[in-house]
């Protein structure tokens, strides 16, 4: 039995992902790559128009074609309820209703009206283009302006509005504040709408066993035990009944933080055909019919004195819905909401979020999820007052850091630590000196280049989130803790069984290496199984940066809970008390006789034989830990970046990028600096190139990869990655989340180098070379 | 209405029947179950569905089925020789050049040639070569990190 335990790869080791050799050779199992025995592809009929009446649905055409099993429409399919909300931030907002597949109405280009369910899938999308469906268009609201407008058609006419949700929050002093400011200033800040683009599309294979009743989904997704309880929701059958499999998932970033009507018709489809039924999404379908994210306009004012101090924030966002409401749609901007002062102690604060509907796709959490937007609103805010004041743009941020944690903001957030003075002096210590920076710069004019920098300074609410609080505070259905197993096996190997759903973030090495520093068993020796609901208590996936300070913690709880109750057999087996055992390296031995000792794998072995069990002890070493965490948690940090625009062009490239961040204790460096890289370039792609644009008759412009631009390799600098280490005392890991840091800091952070280049107060995003021109010519550049 | 290709893939005759219209990268997923090659758009821009044809890196995605007839075809699965990985799968491990895994047979496949190309390639050359293979995850830091040190120790 094993003996020797290195401790090679625990917390705080950049150990190697122990999950990538079968990425690297092409073994992984994404749902696409499923095959079942007699399985049948799914193409869907999707609406053409933004906003109409559907007068027929002409199938015969489809049903003639070879290979073609079934044409359904939303007559065919019975559903027990509609596409899920799970977020009511005031327990008052109406949820519109949003049959899966569309009954007599469509309410934006893309809803799914009717399937073709065929032998492959190029009958199946053959048929689906065979499908006529007659519409009488009904007149379209497109954009907010439009929706908030007098008289403007409505898009669900079972509410009074287009609005859907308001949520306001009013100091006492706010007017006061604004009164006795030196300086208001004011602006208006867009986040454009964005397209999430994982490399992989959703895809959902569905197998309804007609003769057990049974239903086994297997989905692209982030959150398989929400699906499954969705799953028995909606398609009304027992969630016993129902299992949901999240595959290796290829990226996710909040488009597959959802529950779809793909997933339900795909299940209905395959009760209906009594066959396995197969459903992958095309890349235009996906532009067209997954949800979008961001689509928020801030009108932002704060009150300032002359030397800087912030007394007052007015911050007015209008959220743009989309047509309806997913998983989390108003969620996103209550995020905002909530985060709307920032990294700064603003006393007083009067801030509303409206929130509309539209004839477009619905809107819903896109990495970062409304702390971005809450984010670029205030840095760019703060970098506008600077300007007013004559100030610098570190020093305006640097007078209004909170000084003391935990600090209650004007909002009632509680930031649990942070140090945002830190982050930021070392981003200085990085960064050229002003008098070099100003030399770089007068060489750089004589190039054609006009040179600039930038900076954020950013925090953020993750690790989602005490249950009172997602219940009282958020409005939350399902709450938010986090569940782990952690089982020893007879031979030594221990198996940790996760309720986060990673598609990327590496948690099979990070959860090996946390069960490698509590218990002593080789990271090599531990497995992780995650994503099958058929295997795991209840567990809620991988989002909002919580899957190590609330699934990490878990696994820590359960692997400790493990450790206690060895120690027990282990006192038994070496005839000692449990008090008088040291525990360390993965051997228990008794306090001043070191010879007496034995190893965990030992332990294991014993627990499962189970003879001579001490008093009350149950056989077997395998717990489980259902985690609540008590707060959530703020990582922070800074971030700068340095631009040079093209003078005659007005192209940006960005030719340094530093990140300084905060995320607590760390785990596993390597995937830490991993989850910033991508998430700075995803933040960079929206602050020069992506938008999804939608025209005046409401088609989506931006409909493939062609016209929606996500950064590729040459588009993107090299990112300098550094971090200082405030523990969080919310957790015992003393761990924060990291997965969104990126996206929420380079926004801002490359939008003001860009202005600082051409000498504008403000640009709207993407900055393509078009606007950054049109700046350029309107002067103010050096 | 169907016709019968053969083609080698990764060192092995193999013959199918297909549509004149199917894909190379169906052929290969779907008729030949290698499915460690991806698809991830349907305008030839991600680059995920990336093998080669006889010497070179192609789109699978843009290339006929019937076009790969009499050929010699490349994947993700063909690269690691009796179990070791090829030098540049390793650098991706060594270099955390991965995250959820999808673009990563495709970069791999578009990452050798480019050693292959530019015995020596700079960061910058790293990054133009790349440029048709897209990865929302990794930001393609350690993307470059593993071609550059992949192109030190080239076999
Ligand atoms: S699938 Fe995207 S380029 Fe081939
Ligand atoms: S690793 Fe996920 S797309 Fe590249």
């Amino acid at each position: 039995m094993a003996a020797t335990v290195e401790q090679g790869k625990g917390i705080g080791v950049a150990a190697l992902r122990k999950e990538d050799r079968k990425f690297l050779t092409g073994r992984g199992r994404y749902v696409d790559d499923l095959k079942l025995p007699g399985m049948l592809h799914m193409a869907i009929v999707r609406s053409q128009f933004p906003h109409a009446a559907i007068t027929g649905i002409e199938t015969s055409a489809a049903m003639a074609m070879p290979g073609v099993t079934a044409v359904l429409t939303g007559d065919d399919l019975e559903f027990a309820a509609g596409v899920p909300c799970a977020s009511n931030p005031t327990g008052q907002m109406v949820h519109p209703t949003r049959p899966p597949l569309a009954k007599g109405r469509v309410r934006h280009v893309g809803e799914p009206i009717a399937v073709v369910i065929a032998a492959d899938r190029y009958t199946a999308r053959d048929a689906a283009d065979a499908v006529e469906v007659g519409y009488a268009e009904l007149p379209a609201v497109l954009g907010v302006e439009a929706a908030l407008a007098d008289g403007a058609p409505r898009v669900h006419e079972e509410l009074d509005s287009n609005v859907g949700l308001v949520l306001a929050h009013r100091t006492d002093g706010v007017d006061e504040a604004f009164a006795r400011a030196d300086v208001v200033c004011e602006a208006t800040i867009r986040n454009q709408r964005l397209i999430h683009v994982p490399i992989e599309t959703r895809g959902v294979v569905a197998d309804w066993n007609p003769a057990s009743d049974e239903l086994v989904v297997t989905s692209s997704t982030q959150v398989p035990h929400f699906l499954r309880t969705f799953l028995a929701i909606v398609c009304g059958v027992s969630e016993a009944k129902v299992r949901a499999i999240a595959p290796d998932v290829g990226g996710g970033f909040g488009a597959k933080l959802n529950a779809y009507a793909e997933e339900f018709i795909a299940a209905a489809a395959s009760r209906k055909v009594g066959a396995p039924v197969k459903w992958i999404e095309e890349r235009s379908e996906a532009m067209l019919a997954t949800c979008h994210g961001r689509a928020q306009i801030a009108h932002m004012s704060l009150a300032a004195t002359k030397d800087g101090k912030v007394l007052g924030m007015r911050a007015h966002y209008v959220q743009d819905y989309g047509s309806y409401l997913q998983m989390l749609t108003p969620l996103i901007s209550q995020l905002t909401f909530l985060m709307s002062p920032g990294a700064y102690a603003i006393p007083e604060v009067d801030v509303k979020v409206t929130n509309v509907y539209t004839n477009t796709v619905p809107t819903d959490a896109l990495r970062g999820a409304g702390r971005p937007e809450a984010t670029h609103a205030i840095e760019r805010s703060m970098d506008m007052l600077a300007g007013e004041l004559g100030m610098s743009r570190t020093e305006i941020r640097r007078r209004n850091f909170p000084s003391e944690f935990p600090f209650t903001s004007a909002i009632g957030l509680q930031y649990d630590s942070g140090d945002y003075g830190k982050t930021l002096d070392r981003l200085l210590e990085l960064s050229d000196d002003r008098e070099t920076f100003a030399r770089r710069r007068e060489e750089a004019a004589a190039r054609g280049k006009l040179l600039g920098r930038g900076l954020s300074t950013w925090v953020e609410v993750c690790g989602f989130v005490p249950s009172d609080v997602a219940r009282n505070a958020l409005g939350l259905t399902p709450g938010g803790w986090e569940s782990s197993t952690v089982r020893m096996h007879p031979t030594g190997k221990a198996t940790v069984i996760t309720g986060t759903s990673p598609h990327g973030q590496g948690h099979a090495t990070s959860w090996s290496q946390i069960v490698e520093t509590e218990l002593g068993v080789p990271f090599d020796d531990v497995e992780v199984i995650h994503g099958d609901t058929a295997f795991a208590p209840y567990g809620l996936g991988t989002y909002g940066s919580r899957s190590l300070a609330v699934g990490g913690t878990a696994v820590h709880l359960a692997a400790t809970k493990v450790r206690d109750k060895a120690r027990l057999v282990a006192a038994q087996m070496l005839e000692a008390s449990p008090d008088d055992l040291d525990f360390s390296g993965g051997v228990f031995a008794v306090k001043g006789s070191p010879d007496k000792r034995t190893t965990i794998q030992e332990v294991a072995f014993r627990a499962w034989q189970a003879f001579g069990m001490p008093e009350g002890v149950t056989p077997g070493l395998d717990e489980t830990v259902f985690f609540d965490p008590p707060n959530c948690v703020f990582p922070f940090g800074a971030h700068g970046c340095e631009v040079e625009v093209d003078r005659d062009t007005g192209k940006v490239e960005i030719t340094s990028y530093i990140a300084v961040d905060d995320c607590g204790n760390v785990v596993n460096p390597m995937i830490v600096d991993g989850q910033v890289h991508g998430g700075v370039v995803h933040g960079i792609g929206q602050a020069l190139y992506e938008e999804a644009e939608y025209d005046s008759g409401g088609q989506l412009v931006t409909g493939t990869l062609v016209d929606y631009l996500i950064p590729s390799a040459a588009d993107v600098p090299h990112i300098e990655t550094h971090r200082t280490v405030t523990p969080s005392p919310t957790n015992p890991l003393g761990v924060k989340g990291i997965g969104e840091a990126g996206t929420i800091a380079s926004t801002p952070a490359v939008v003001s180098a860009v202005c600082d280049a051409v000498g504008a107060r403000d640009l709207d995003m993407p900055l393509q070379p078009m606007k950054v021109w049109d700046a350029i010519q309107k002067g103010g550049a050096r | 209405m169907k016709s019968a290709v053969t083609m080698t893939v990764n060192g092995a005759p193999r013959t199918a029947e297909v549509e004149p219209r199917t894909l190379l990268v169906h052929l290969l997923r779907e008729h030949l179950n290698l499915t460690g090659t991806h698809v991830g758009c349907d305008t030839s821009n991600c680059g995920a569905c990336t093998v080669w044809l006889d010497d070179e890196a192609v789109k699978a995605c843009t290339v006929l089925a019937v076009q790969a007839h009499g050929h010699e075809v490349t994947t993700i699965e063909g690269i690691a020789a009796n179990g070791d990985l090829h030098p540049m799968q390793r650098a991706f491990h060594e270099h955390h050049g991965l995250q959820c895994g999808y673009c990563t047979p495709g970069m791999i496949m578009t990452a050798i040639k480019l050693v292959e190309a530019v015995p020596a390639p700079s960061d910058e050359e790293i990054r133009r070569g790349l440029e048709g293979n897209l990865c929302r995850c990794t930001g393609y830091e350690n993307i470059v990190a593993a071609v550059r040190a992949a192109s030190e120790v080239r076999v």
